[in-house]
């Protein structure tokens, strides 16, 4: 052990305080859900987000702006999951001398060889996008263990970050020129044009349903069986008793829907913007196109 | 008017059941999905870390039809009732 090896009082204070800020916004989200929920009367509710804030811009409700627990709790997300990337890196050196660089190094590492595997060359500079996207969704599903309205079983946030992916896949099929794109619309036969401009759609709304629903379900389900066996131990030893059958298996049933399902997605997610993003993106024709222009430019 | 609530109701509680029968598709294919994977891990065990990840993606995808019902169904118990009594109230006299 030389002195280099001792954290100094500074290092230790930001390390304090990148803690810290990485959990006090969950400390904030917890407290704005127990100030913001109405006393509940014991039966079963399956809500939406509620609405925080709301906006009256025109006559419509369509173009008013709401501010929503999800979005929130999404800001929250943010915010911590910024504060954890601060302290996995502070104080990265080239000799490893603390203990979460070697965390910091696998999650990179991992991250680099699966996007190396699934997309490839050209799209060396893809890993930050994608770890952001994988965190997000996992933190954001794993809020529920806090009690938290997860923001993932929002329909507005998931389609967010799917429309995201979908300009990125259009702005790669659009890389080999305009022309091309359009072209890409008609194969096989012209007549399929309407039905191809259809899938091409269906990409992000998949991804966003697919996301959303896998969340929502499990929160519906969980809620349900609770409700069912708090119901089930009234009907057996009368009202108020405590209810035992509550006991173990929503747990189980959190430890599936919540932990791992959450991540799952996650993954899934990631994995779908990954394959979607690369298969957009033709790059034999790019090629060509690039040393088509290269030989069209005149010598110097 | 009573009446005409009650028949909005109870359909769409059976539209979200019909409209769950959709799972069936997704069961089976899965189920097939998981049985060749098992039998490809059977057959070559060294190749078990690809074949998962490509199971699960496969999975992932033949659930999307499911949960499109699945989204169907929430809206019809959850966000249609709300949305079409109100419509009723407005556009039919009370008799």
């Amino acid at each position: 052990m030389n002195k280099n090896n001792k954290k100094s009082v500074g290092f230790i204070l930001l390390d304090i305080f990148y803690i810290t800020m990485a959990i006090l916004p969950l400390g904030v989200g917890i407290l704005l859900k127990l100030i913001s929920t109405p006393p509940s009367d014991g039966g079963v509710t399956i809500s939406g987000a509620r609405v925080f804030w709301h906006i009256d811009i025109s006559s419509s409700n369509f173009l008013d702006i709401f501010i929503t627990e999800a979005q929130i709790n999404s800001v929250l997300v943010i915010i911590t999951i910024l504060f954890v990337c601060l302290f996995l890196t502070h104080g990265l050196k080239q000799k490893i001398w603390l203990k979460r660089q070697h965390l910091a190094e696998i999650i990179i590492e991992k991250v680099d060889s699966m996007v190396a595997d699934n997309m490839g060359e050209p799209f060396k500079a893809f890993p930050p996008f994608i770890i952001a996207i994988m965190a997000l969704s996992a933190f954001s599903s794993l809020i529920t263990l806090l009690g938290l309205f997860p923001p993932t079983s929002d329909i507005n946030i998931v389609g967010g970050w799917a429309i995201l992916v979908f300009i990125i896949i259009t702005y790669y099929k659009m890389k080999c020129g305009l022309g091309y794109y359009i072209g890409g619309f008609m194969k096989p036969v012209f007549i399929l044009a309407p039905i191809n401009a259809i899938g091409e759609f269906a990409t992000p709304v998949s991804m966003a349903f697919r996301h959303y629903g896998n969340v929502m379900s499990g929160a519906v389900i969980s809620v349900l069986v609770s409700y069912f066996l708090g119901q089930f131990s009234t009907l057996l030893f009368g009202d108020g008793a405590i209810s035992v059958f509550q006991v173990g298996l929503p747990a189980i049933l959190s430890l599936y829907f919540d932990i791992f399902s959450g991540c799952l997605q996650a993954f899934i997610f990631a994995m779908l913007t990954m394959l979607n993003i690369s298969t957009a993106f033709d790059a034999d024709e790019y090629e060509r196109r690039k040393k088509k222009k290269l030989e069209k430019k005149p010598k110097r | 008017m009573a009446l005409a609530i009650g028949i909005i109701l109870g359909c769409c509680a059976l539209g979200a059941g019909i409209a769950m029968i959709a799972g069936i598709g997704p069961g089976i294919g899965e189920g097939n999905a998981v049985a060749s994977a098992c039998e490809a891990i059977g057959r070559q065990p060294e190749s078990k870390g690809a074949v998962t990840t490509t199971m699960i993606m496969g999975c992932a995808i033949a659930e999307t039809t499911g949960l499109y019902a699945l989204v169907v169904a929430i809206l019809l118990i959850f966000v249609a009732p709300n949305t079409f009594i109100p419509l009723l109230a407005k556009y039919v006299p009370v008799a």
